[in-house]
């Protein structure tokens, strides 16, 4: 008998007597607007939110935001940077990028979670191993919270999704707070209509 | 096996008292924290009903959503592996890493992977393993394992990890800001992300009707463990399973909140198929859950989500630090795991508790943590596996504890008694962890008497 055999026979011998599933509620709080609530978690998880003017030039805006900036690798049609993702053959050819730019699916008021797959990122790592990501978002995209979010047919649809909430950060030594332990050191949600 | 003595390995820990009341006072923090994040959500109560429910559901039918996830995850481009028990997971994994020449493995944090003692099998094979979460790190390079599942260094101070960090990665002896530390620790894993060969991580929740597995981190590292080199494996206890999406979206909700007092991990990962010239595993691991599953008393224990909540308000697990334990699993939610194990060895565990009942009304699935520490102390005691001393002095209060009526006509017999009961009990050598205890203040009236003068409405003594 295989492992797995072996396994599913005790897990089906030992099962206790059957427990319903309940049905999960969406536990909607439509009375708040998602936007305030999705700007005061983000900022709570260690991002930043930008209102950039809607006529403003994204290029210009975004090169005086991260002027000390030299590798800025776009996802994006509105804003071109200095690297194309859909130039990159392999994950570590990302390694020098210090600013990555794309657009989220989606968002989540109640957690300031992003949402990102490979459809975003079009090479997963580049939310990873840039310095700095900078994410647009149309605020049309904005669900109310995690029930929302999980209801979306992304996630059973990509291979690879992930609700960012902020910059990399760990508290590990004595709890104090340091953002970029690993991954991204600053998180940037900009605001801007699809 | 030798057997763990809790109470002596903790008075090491309560010797050093700075590091002692830096613990107790971190962890109260987090306890604080949870406390303060489930009160922003009106639905809280409703949420960890929920999750119990769940878990309890999917634990009942878990042979059925087994297979229903492997069939998905296999339609996925996953390659679906089973392990009975620890042995044979670290050999599944060697067999993989091996067959594609693989010389460095990035990981992320996985309380599995500790319990199948994967890192040493793979070092003693010729493959360099690298932790990447920081705390996780700082224990690999000191050779400790983790004292928390949640904040692996939480028992070390800066000057600690400034003593590790210098030994082993030479940083400056003089400098143990925590932001210097940390940023080191970021500039010399970064290269191991780009040479490794393979990325590993656990799985905090497996989804069967997508057949994803879901990893929650702070830094990011699974994420980069998993993207960047182009092979993948993830380690899933089978207990793991959640049948739909829907369900993950509760679980999510409560998980950060009840570890950390954040409303959600900064990184949310759910992996369901491997990336373009890219390879998925995905190994489930029995070793011992499906036993367990058939333990009346017991079952319930794997509903556990691995948050830690349990641990930050255990005032004996703040007190004595979670290496004291012994195990791989401390605190309230250790105790009840370990004995499965190895009853022999862990029989003091059960008794490193005071039974107040705080972890099981944090615990986010609802498990009865302190009933069923209750329940292994009369195993343990069945099983005459009750060391001498504790033997000893069980016997003395059991006269006593055994008839209500006459541990109240002792406690009754004078106001002071109270303070010589305890003391003989609680403070004498038969009782380790007594010696650093203080019993709080007599209180001028007993609960029973109090009880008999206000609620006794019925006009029957309460036996
Ligand atoms: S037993 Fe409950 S509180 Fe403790 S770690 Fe598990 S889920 Fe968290």
């Amino acid at each position: 008998m295989s492992s797995r055999d072996m396994i599913l026979e005790a897990v089906q011998r030992n099962q206790p007597p059957a427990a319903p599933l309940p049905e999960v509620p969406l536990f909607d709080d439509a009375a708040e607007p998602p936007l305030p609530r999705f700007k005061a978690s983000l900022e709570r998880m260690g991002g930043k939110l930008a209102e950039p003017s809607a006529d403003a030039d994204l290029a210009a805006w975004v090169a005086e935001r991260y002027s000390g900036l030299r590798v800025l690798c776009s996802a994006v049609p509105e804003i071109a940077g200095t690297r194309r993702i859909e130039a990159a053959q392999a994950p570590k050819e990302l390694e020098d990028v210090e600013l990555a730019i794309t657009r989220a699916a989606f968002a989540v008021a109640e957690t300031g979670s992003i949402y990102l797959s490979e459809r975003e990122l079009i090479v997963n790592a580049l939310g990873y191993l840039t310095q700095h990501l900078l994410v647009l978002l149309d605020p049309a995209d904005i669900v109310g919270n995690l029930h929302h979010a999980f209801a979306r047919p992304e996630f059973a649809e990509a291979r690879y999704s992930v609700l960012m909430s902020g910059p990399s950060a760990t508290a590990d030594i004595e709890g104090v707070l340091i953002h970029g332990a690993q991954g991204v050191r600053s998180l940037t949600v900009a605001l801007v209509a699809k | 096996m030798k057997r763990i003595d809790h109470a002596e390995a903790s008075s090491h820990f309560i010797a050093e008292t700075e590091h002692e009341a830096f613990h107790d006072r971190r962890l109260w923090d987090l306890r604080q924290k949870r406390d303060r994040e489930s009160q922003t959500i009106p639905e809280w109560q409703a949420l960890r009903d929920l999750a119990s429910a769940i878990k309890e559901h999917t634990l009942t039918h878990l042979a059925g959503y087994l297979e229903q996830f492997e069939a998905k995850a296999k339609a996925n481009g996953v390659q679906v592996h089973w392990a009975l028990d620890a042995e044979e997971h670290n050999r599944i994994v060697h067999d993989i890493l091996a067959a594609r020449a693989v010389r460095t493995l990035v990981k992320s944090k996985s309380m599995l992977t500790e319990e199948c003692e994967l890192r040493p099998y793979l070092e003693r094979r010729g493959i360099e393993v690298v932790e990447t979460d920081l705390g996780e790190r700082i224990q690999q390079l000191d050779d400790e394992p983790p004292s928390h599942i949640v904040v692996p260094a939480v028992h070390k101070l800066r000057g600690d990890v400034a003593d590790v960090f210098t030994r082993t990665l030479g940083t400056d002896a003089l400098n143990d800001d925590p932001h210097y530390l940390s940023e080191q620790q970021r500039v010399k894993t970064r290269p191991y992300f780009l040479k490794a060969e393979a990325g590993m991580t656990g799985g905090n929740f497996a989804v069967a009707e997508t057949g994803g597995v879901v990893v929650c981190t702070n830094e990011g590292n699974a994420d980069l463990s998993a993207n960047v080199p182009p092979l993948f494996i993830a380690s899933v206890g089978i207990e793991k399973l959640v049948p739909r999406l829907a369900d993950l979206a509760v679980f999510v909700r409560l998980l950060s909140r009840s570890a950390l007092g954040s409303p959600i991990t900064q990184y949310t990962s759910h992996f369901r198929s491997p990336r373009d010239g890219g390879e998925m595993h995905i190994v489930l691991v029995d070793n011992g859950r499906a036993e367990r599953l058939g333990m009346e008393k017991f079952w319930t224990s794997l509903k556990c989500i691995r948050c830690g909540a349990c641990m930050n308000t255990c005032p004996v697990y703040r007190r004595s630090g979670g290496l004291s334990y012994g195990a791989v699993y401390s605190g309230p939610i250790g105790i009840i795991l370990n004995p499965t194990h190895d009853l022999r060895k862990y029989s003091s565990l059960p008794f490193a508790s005071t039974l107040n009942g705080s972890c099981t009304n944090v615990c986010p699935v609802k498990i009865n943590i302190h009933e069923q520490i209750y329940h292994w102390r009369r195993i343990i005691a069945e099983h005459n596996q009750l060391p001498f001393v504790k033997k000893a002095a069980m016997k003395m209060a059991g006269r006593l504890l055994a008839s209500p009526k006459m541990y109240r006509r002792s406690i009754n017999v004078t106001d002071a008694a109270i303070e010589h009961l305890p003391r003989f009990l609680l403070y004498s050598r038969f009782n380790a962890w007594g010696r650093q205890r203080e019993v709080p203040a007599t209180p001028d009236q007993t609960f029973h008497a109090w009880y008999l003068k206000n609620r006794r409405m019925d006009g029957k003594t309460p036996s």
